[in-house]
């Protein structure tokens, strides 16, 4: 959550409920909301470390608002961010353990856990599917989301379907 | 709808298939045990799509039951009447008016409009020319192609194609539509275009049994028959429930 509030300060000074409303925005309602809390603390965090800064500002019908502007440091993490390389998603390597350990219970048939791990991804693909169709087709950032994540399940049910080739 | 045959019970399944084998006999090769022994039923209404990965048998599974191929042994009933050992003849005057197909390569006659290729079957089927026109016109209209009916299926897009491919299919209003890979050949945007369409089709009650190894496609459907080695793996209902934990975690960003 660090970084994609710093980059946010990048392009403005803002408060914490704008940063979450602003994230809503960009990432739509398939995006698993973060809770505005986590995003205060977040901000306090970044406060102390020297990244951005907050100042009060008073208002006059409820409690004052803390305006955070990103500092030199904070633009120098985000630069530091867009430039390194970003780690691959990582294997669901815990199904692919159960599989691999399964002959020596002695009791569990892989062809059945996989026919049960598809039925899962089946059903997340159709899942995913209803969330794109539910989406604002305007908002592309938000569809390209849902369908990086059906593109990522497609290749676990491809995969699914070689372990299935190879084992069965 | 009129039938040339008397039809079964209205009220049993669509589809049944028993017991259904096919075995390809190449020549100067080994045979290919495509389909070994399939037993399955298609409810009124259902949106089943086959998936597995290709050499599976699903084509000619597609095939035997649109009776493009015939099996070496097993039954098949639509609409409660056995059609397994009909003629050529026969099977086309079933598919004619009941059984509509879409495939992978859309199939559709070069050198004849967009609109000749969507009333052809309607015609062959006794509608009248006015009728036939009628027809074509609101499918294509409804397909989003109004404005290409004079266009041969050269100049359309491969997407366009399809739909037009989709318009024949369904001019007859078929009891069952089957479609085999139907977005094989399309770019992503054509495949969205053709899911959304066999969607809204099935929601107004269509059957459809589709075959794709693409389990996006294959989403769609209630239910998912994953076919290997020529046979049934498994067959499940898709759930109706609300996207949940699942989709939650696939769709978290790190950073």
């Amino acid at each position: 959550m660090r970084l994609p509030l710093l980059a946010l300060l990048v392009d403005a000074p803002a408060h914490g409920y704008e940063l979450k409303q602003a994230l809503e925005n960009l990432l739509g309602s398939a995006y698993p909301q973060p809770n505005v809390g986590q995003i205060y603390v977040t901000l306090s965090r970044l406060e102390k470390a020297g990244l951005i800064e907050g100042e009060d500002v008073e208002q006059s019908d409820r409690p004052n608002k803390r305006i955070y502007r990103i500092t030199a440091a904070g633009r120098e993490a985000v630069d530091a961010w867009f430039e390194e390389s970003t780690a691959e998603p990582r294997v669901r390597d815990e199904f692919f353990m159960k599989l691999a350990l399964a002959p020596y219970t002695g009791t569990v048939d892989q062809i059945a856990l996989i026919n049960k791990q598809r039925r899962h991804y089946l059903n997340t693909m159709r899942n995913l599917s209803k969330l794109a169709a539910a989406e604002d087709r305007g908002n592309r950032v938000a569809q390209l989301l849902i369908e990086g994540a059906m593109l990522h399940l497609q290749a676990d049910l491809d995969w699914l379907e070689r372990c299935q080739e190879e084992l069965e | 709808m009129n039938r040339d045959e008397p039809s079964g019970s209205p009220s049993g399944p669509i589809l049944r298939a028993e017991s259904l084998v096919k075995t390809h006999r190449p020549e100067g090769a080994a045979p290919v045990h495509a389909v070994r022994g399939v037993d399955l039923t298609v409810e009124r209404g259902e949106f089943v799509a086959v998936t597995g990965p290709s050499g599976a048998g699903k084509s000619t599974l597609l095939h035997l039951l649109g009776g493009l191929d015939r099996p070496d042994s097993g039954t098949i009933r639509i609409d409660g009447r056995r059609v397994d050992s009909l003629s050529e003849a026969r099977w086309a005057v079933l598919r004619r008016r009941h059984i509509g197909i879409v495939f992978q390569f859309f199939n559709l006659v070069s050198n004849l409009t967009v609109a000749d290729n969507v009333e052809l079957p309607a015609l062959l089927a006794g509608r009248s020319p006015r009728q036939a026109r009628a027809d074509r016109a609101e499918l294509l209209e409804e397909l989003g192609l109004a404005g290409k009916e004079n266009s041969t299926p050269g100049e359309l897009s491969g997407g366009e194609q399809q739909r037009v491919a989709l318009a024949r299919a369904l001019v007859n209003s078929p009891a069952l539509l089957l479609a085999d890979e139907p977005a094989g050949s399309l770019d992503s945007k054509g495949t969205r275009e053709v899911l959304r369409l066999l969607s809204r089709f099935h929601q107004r009650g269509q059957t459809i049994l589709l075959v794709t190894h693409d389990a996006r496609m294959a989403s769609a459907a209630d239910r998912v028959i994953s076919f290997f080695d020529g046979q049934v793996a498994d067959d499940v209902h898709l759930g109706d429930g609300r996207p949940g934990a699942d989709v939650t975690d696939v769709l978290r960003l790190k950073g």
